[in-house]
C-alpha cells in the first residue's frame, strides 16, 4: 500500500479521526515552534503589508513629466513574479517539504509538476490565450465555441475548482497560525477567510499585481534564507544517523510505482492550465509575445523557489523524522529552524517563514478569490459591483465552512486532487479549443461532464471508507509502511483488486484521456458543428499581433 | 467485501440513474399529457416546434447559418424522403442519401431558373423517388436577386399535398431568409453607427494648439520645436484610419500628448495626476474614447476658472471591470443642462462627452454608459467602466 499512491495515502488521511496520541504528539510540537509573539509579529505584519501594498502601490505621477511611466504597461518579469506570488501556495511552502518528509524521492514529483506546469502553458496556451482578449476560462470557452451552455458549464467548473483550491489554503492557515500562535487551528482558518474576504469585496486590491508580486519574493526569502542558514548550520555536524536510515531505498527514485507517478506528473502538468487565477493574470500582459516571455520567467523563478522547501524536507528526514506523520508533516518546514538553529535566530528564522506561509495563505486565496468573484457576479449578477462583492464574500465562506467541516489531510495531495479534477475537465478543452477547429459546443460539454463525473466519482471512491479497526504505528522511521500507518479506518477500496485502487487513487492518468476522447468524438459525430466564424476566432489567437510602438 | 460493494456501488449509481431518468420522463409526460390533448393539438405542437427549429437554424441566411440542421427540421416537417437547400450557387445542404445530390443540384437549378416548382415524376424518378423543387423568392422583389434559393423535397411518390406544402415551406423559408438579411442589415448599421461615432479631434483645440505653438516659436524656439513633436505625435494617433478600438496604455500616451500642448496655453494652471493599477492597462477601450473627457474636463472645468485647478486620472481594476475616472476641480456643470446634452438635445457643449457615451452604450450596452457627478461650482468626475474581458473586440496596433 505504501507504494499505491501519494494521492491515496493523504486522502486516506483526510478523514482520520484524531486520536489522543496525535494531539499530544501536537502538544509537543508547540514547543518547538518560535515564541508565540513572534509568531504573531509576523501574521500582523504580512497582513498589514499586503493591505498597505494592494491599496497603495498603484503607479502614481503628480507631473506630466511622469505620465509615459505610470501608464506604461506591467513588464514580463514583473508580471512573472506576480504570477509566482499567486501561484506558490500553502502547498508548496509547507507542503512540499512535509510531503518529501513523508514520501522521500516520491514527492518530489509535485515541485517539478508544479513547474513544468508553466511549460505546458508556455508551449500551448499561453500565448494564443493573452491574444484572445479573454479576461476568465468562461469569458475564453464562451467565446471560442459561441456557445452559453458552454460558457456556464465552465463558469460552474471554475467556481467548483476554486473553491476546492482555496480549502487547501485555509488549512494551511490552520496549521501554521496554530504552530506559530497556540491559538485553535480553526482561528488561523477563519483569519484567513475574514482578511480576504473583507479586503477584495472592499475593492481594497487595487494593484493586485504588485501584491503578488511583493508576495513572491516575500516567499522566496522567507524559505531560502532558513534554508541556506541551516544547511549553514548543520554543516559541520555529525548527522548522528546514517544516511541509509534518513534516505532509504525503499523511498527512493527506484522504488517510485510508474503508474502513480504518471498519473501525478500529468495531473500536475495539465492542472495548471486551466486553473482559475491563472489565466486572469495574462490580461495584464500588453500581447501575445508578453505572455510568452512572462510565462518562460515564471518557469526559471518557480524552479529556483522550490529548490528550497525540497532541501528543508531532506533536512527534515534527517533531523526531524519524528515529524513524519500525516498530521505534522506539513508543519516540518514551521518547525525544524527553531530546531537546528539555537536561540533568537532559530527563532528569526521560524518566524519568517511563518510569515512566507501567511502571505501565501493570503496571496493565493485573494487571487483565487478575486477571479471567483469575478465570474460568479458576471454569470448572477450581471457584473455589478454588488454582486463583485457579496461574490467575494461568498467565495471565502463557503470553502470555510467545508474546512471547518472536515478534517485536514495532507496540502500538497489535495492540492494534487484539484490539480486532477481541473486535468480532467478544463485543461482539455482549453488545448482543444486553441488549437483544433473542429471543437463543438456539444464536444466540449460532454467531455467536461465526462471528465468531472469520471474524476468525481473516483476520489470519491478512494477516500470513502468502511467503519473498522484501522491500523496505527508511529510511522517515525520513515522506512515504508506508511501508508498503512496514515489509515485510521481501512478504506472501501482496501480488499479490491490492486490495479483498481491505483486507478481509483491516481484518476488523472484514464480521466484525462476519457475527456479528451469523449469531446472528440462528441464534436466529430455529436451532429453540432462547430462556430460559424471559427476560421476567424482562431486566426485571432494564433496570428501575432503588430508590434505595439517602441517607447521613444 | 470487495467486488461485492464494487458491484453494489455500479448498482446503485445505475439505479440512481434510472431512477433520475424515469422521474424526467414521468414529468414529461404529465406536462406533455396536460398540453397535448388531441391528435390536431398535438400535429400542430409537432410543426411549430419543426418549424422554429429550422428557423433558428436559418436565422444567420443560408450562407452563415446552418443550413444542414435547417435542411433536416424541414424534412421531418415535410415527411420527405430527402430534402435539399440551394442557394444561387448550388446546394447547401442535403438530408439524405448523398446519391441525390446530382439530382437535387439539377432541381434546385431549373427550379430557380424558371422561377416557378418544377416536379419529377414517374419515368424521371431517381432510385424510385420522386422530387419537387420549389423556388425559394423573397416577397417585394423583381428581377434578379428575387431568388434566394430553391427547396427540393423527395418522396415516393410525391403526390399533390406535398408539393402544396414544399410551395408553403418554400415560401417559409424566403421569410426567414428575410429575416436574416434584416439581422444582417442591423448589425452593419451599428457598426456604421460606431464608425460615424468615433470622435473626431476638436478644430478648436488645432486652432489653439497652433496659437500657442506660434506664441512661443519666436522667444522660445526649442521648446515650440517640442510642442510641435507632441502635435505630430497627437495627430499621427488621432488620425489613424485602423480599428475602432485601442488599448488604455496607447489611449493615455496620447492623452499626454494632448495635455502637453494644453499645457503650452495653460502653463502652471493646469496640474495633472495620474494613479493608474498597471494591470488594467492592456484593457480594450473604443479608440478616442478618453481623451474627450479629459478635452471636456480641461474646456469645461478648468479653462473657465480663476488660477486653474487639477485633473486627476485613476484607473483601477474592479472585478471583472476596468473603471477610469476623470476628476476635474473646476466650475463645473449644471447637471441639467448635462442632462441635457447627454439625452441629445442639440447643444454646443459636451459634444464630445455625448458621442463618448452613446459609443459605450452601443458597444457594451446601457450598463456601461458615462456616469457623470457634477454641481456648478463643486467640480466634476467622470467616470467609465468597461468589461476587461473583450474576445470580440480586437486592438489595431499603431504602425509607427
Amino acid at each position: 500500500m505504501s507504494d499505491a499512491s501519494v494521492l491515496h495515502a493523504l486522502a486516506v488521511a483526510a478523514t482520520r479521526i484524531p486520536d489522543a496520541a496525535g494531539a499530544a504528539a501536537a502538544a509537543t510540537s508547540v514547543s518547538d515552534a518560535t515564541p508565540a509573539s513572534f509568531g504573531y509579529a509576523a501574521i500582523i505584519i504580512v497582513t498589514l503589508t499586503t493591505v498597505l501594498v494592494g491599496a497603495l502601490a498603484v503607479r502614481l505621477s503628480r507631473t506630466t513629466r511622469d505620465f509615459y511611466v505610470a501608464s506604461r504597461t506591467v513588464p514580463p518579469w514583473l508580471n512573472a513574479s506576480a504570477i509566482g506570488g499567486e501561484y506558490l501556495s500553502a502547498a508548496s511552502v509547507l507542503g512540499v517539504a512535509g510531503l518529501i518528509l513523508l514520501q522521500g524521492a516520491g514527492g518530489l514529483w509535485f515541485p517539478i509538476g508544479y513547474a513544468a506546469g508553466y511549460l505546458m502553458l508556455l508551449l500551448f496556451v499561453a500565448a494564443p490565450l493573452r491574444r484572445s482578449g479573454a479576461y476568465t476560462v468562461p469569458d475564453f470557452t464562451g467565446a471560442r465555441l459561441r456557445s452559453r451552455s458552454v460558457r456556464r458549464a465552465t463558469s460552474v467548473l471554475v467556481i467548483v475548482i476554486g473553491w476546492f483550491y482555496i480549502v487547501p489554503q485555509l488549512q494551511g492557515a490552520a496549521l501554521t497560525v496554530s504552530i506559530a500562535t497556540g491559538l485553535p487551528p480553526w482561528a488561523g482558518s477563519v483569519a484567513v477567510a475574514l482578511i480576504v474576504g473583507v479586503i477584495v469585496a472592499a475593492g481594497g486590491m487595487r494593484s493586485i499585481t504588485f501584491v503578488q508580486a511583493f508576495q513572491f519574493w516575500l516567499k522566496l526569502t522567507a524559505v531560502a534564507l532558513p534554508a541556506i542558514v541551516m544547511l549553514v548550520v548543520v554543516g559541520g555536524r555529525d548527522l548522528g544517523v546514517a544516511a541509509a536510515t534518513a534516505f532509504p531505498a525503499a523511498l527512493g527514485p527506484a522504488a517510485v510505482n510508474p503508474y502513480a507517478t504518471a498519473s501525478l506528473a500529468i495531473a500536475l502538468l495539465l492542472g495548471t492550465l486551466g486553473l482559475p487565477h491563472v489565466l486572469v493574470r495574462f490580461t495584464t500582459n500588453p500581447d501575445g509575445a508578453a505572455a510568452r516571455r512572462t510565462t518562460l520567467i515564471t518557469v526559471a523563478l518557480l524552479v529556483t523557489f522550490y529548490v528550497f522547501p525540497t532541501t528543508i524536507g531532506m533536512l527534515g528526514r534527517v533531523f526531524a523524522p519524528d515529524l513524519a506523520t500525516a498530521e505534522q508533516a506539513d508543519s516540518v518546514a514551521l518547525l525544524l529552524p527553531g530546531r537546528l538553529v539555537d536561540g533568537l535566530a532559530g527563532d528569526l528564522l521560524g518566524a519568517l517563514i511563518v510569515a512566507g506561509a501567511f502571505g501565501a495563505f493570503l496571496s493565493t486565496s485573494s487571487g483565487l478569490v478575486v477571479s471567483l468573484a469575478g465570474v460568479i457576479s458576471q454569470e448572477v449578477a450581471g457584473g455589478t459591483v454588488r454582486g463583485f462583492r457579496v461574490a467575494a464574500l461568498a467565495s471565502t465562506l463557503v470553502p470555510l465552512l467545508v474546512v471547518l467541516m472536515i478534517e485536514p489531510a495532507g496540502l500538497a495531495g489535495s492540492v494534487g486532487l484539484v490539480f486532477a479534477f481541473t486535468a480532467s475537465t478544463l485543461s482539455p478543452l482549453l488545448v482543444l479549443g486553441v488549437w483544433w477547429r473542429g471543437l463543438t459546443a456539444r464536444g466540449a460539454l460532454a467531455g467536461m461532464l465526462t471528465g468531472a463525473v469520471a474524476c468525481a466519482v473516483a476520489v470519491g471512491l478512494g477516500v470513502l471508507r468502511v467503519p473498522g479497526a484501522g491500523a496505527s504505528g508511529d510511522g517515525g522511521d520513515g522506512s515504508g509502511g506508511l501508508g498503512e500507518a496514515l489509515m485510521g479506518a481501512a478504506p472501501l477500496a482496501a480488499d479490491w483488486a490492486p490495479w483498481l485502487q491505483a486507478a481509483l487513487a491516481a484518476p488523472a492518468a484514464w480521466t484525462i484521456p476519457l475527456a479528451v476522447l469523449v469531446t472528440v468524438l462528441v464534436s466529430r459525430y455529436g451532429g453540432g458543428s462547430p462556430p460559424v466564424d471559427v476560421d476567424r476566432i482562431l486566426a485571432r489567437l494564433h496570428l501575432p499581433e503588430r508590434r505595439r510602438p517602441k517607447p521613444q | 467485501m470487495s467486488p461485492s460493494a464494487l458491484i453494489a456501488f455500479l448498482g446503485g449509481a445505475l439505479l440512481g440513474a434510472l431512477g433520475v431518468l424515469l422521474l424526467a420522463a414521468g414529468w414529461r409526460a404529465i406536462r406533455g399529457g396536460r398540453a397535448l390533448a388531441t391528435p390536431a393539438e398535438r400535429a400542430t405542437y409537432e410543426t411549430l416546434h419543426l418549424a422554429s427549429r429550422a428557423a433558428g437554424h436559418l436565422r444567420g441566411g443560408l450562407a452563415a447559418g446552418d443550413p444542414a440542421r435547417a435542411a433536416k427540421a424541414l424534412r421531418q416537417l415535410l415527411d420527405a424522403d430527402a430534402l435539399a437547400l440551394a442557394d444561387p450557387h448550388g446546394v447547401v445542404a442535403l438530408d439524405g442519401p448523398t446519391s441525390l445530390q446530382a439530382a437535387a443540384e439539377r432541381l434546385a437549378r431549373a427550379a430557380a431558373d424558371a422561377g416557378s416548382t418544377q416536379l419529377l415524376t414517374a419515368d424521371a424518378s431517381i432510385d424510385g423517388r420522386d422530387a419537387v423543387a420549389a423556388p425559394i423568392r423573397l416577397p417585394g422583389r423583381e428581377g434578379a436577386g428575387s431568388v434566394a434559393g430553391s427547396l427540393v423535397a423527395f418522396a415516393s411518390p410525391v403526390r399533390p399535398p406535398l408539393v402544396r406544402a414544399a410551395e408553403e415551406a418554400a415560401s417559409w423559408v424566403a421569410a426567414q431568409l428575410e429575416l436574416a438579411e434584416l439581422d444582417a442589415s442591423r448589425a452593419a448599421l451599428a457598426e456604421a453607427e460606431v464608425k460615424a461615432l468615433r470622435a473626431q479631434i476638436s478644430p478648436h483645440f488645432i486652432y489653439n494648439a497652433l496659437t500657442a505653438i506660434a506664441s512661443t516659436i519666436t522667444t522660445e524656439p526649442a521648446r515650440a520645436r517640442e510642442l510641435v513633436l507632441e502635435f505630430a505625435d497627437f495627430t499621427r494617433y488621432s488620425f489613424r484610419r485602423a480599428g475602432d478600438f485601442t488599448a488604455l496604455a496607447d489611449e493615455l500616451q496620447s492623452i499626454d500628448s494632448y495635455l502637453q500642448l494644453e499645457r503650452a496655453r495653460f502653463g502652471e494652471r493646469l496640474a495633472v495626476q495620474l494613479r493608474i493599477a498597471p494591470e488594467v492597462l492592456p484593457t480594450v477601450i473604443p479608440f478616442l474614447s478618453l481623451q474627450p473627457l479629459v478635452e471636456n474636463a480641461v474646456r469645461h472645468g478648468l479653462e473657465p476658472k480663476e488660477g486653474g485647478g487639477t485633473i486627476t486620472i485613476t484607473a483601477d481594476a474592479e472585478g471583472a471591470f476596468t473603471v477610469v475616472r476623470i476628476d476635474d476641480d473646476g466650475v463645473g456643470t449644471d447637471p441639467e443642462a448635462l442632462r441635457a446634452a447627454l439625452a441629445g438635445r442639440p447643444t454646443v457643449d459636451h459634444v464630445g462627452l455625448r458621442n463618448v457615451d452613446a459609443r459605450l452604450r452601443q458597444v457594451y450596452g446601457d450598463d456601461c454608459g458615462l456616469v457623470v457627478e457634477t454641481q456648478v461650482g463643486a467640480g466634476t468626475l467622470i467616470v467609465m467602466r468597461v468589461p476587461r474581458s473583450q474576445p470580440e473586440n480586437d486592438v489595431q496596433g499603431v504602425r509607427r
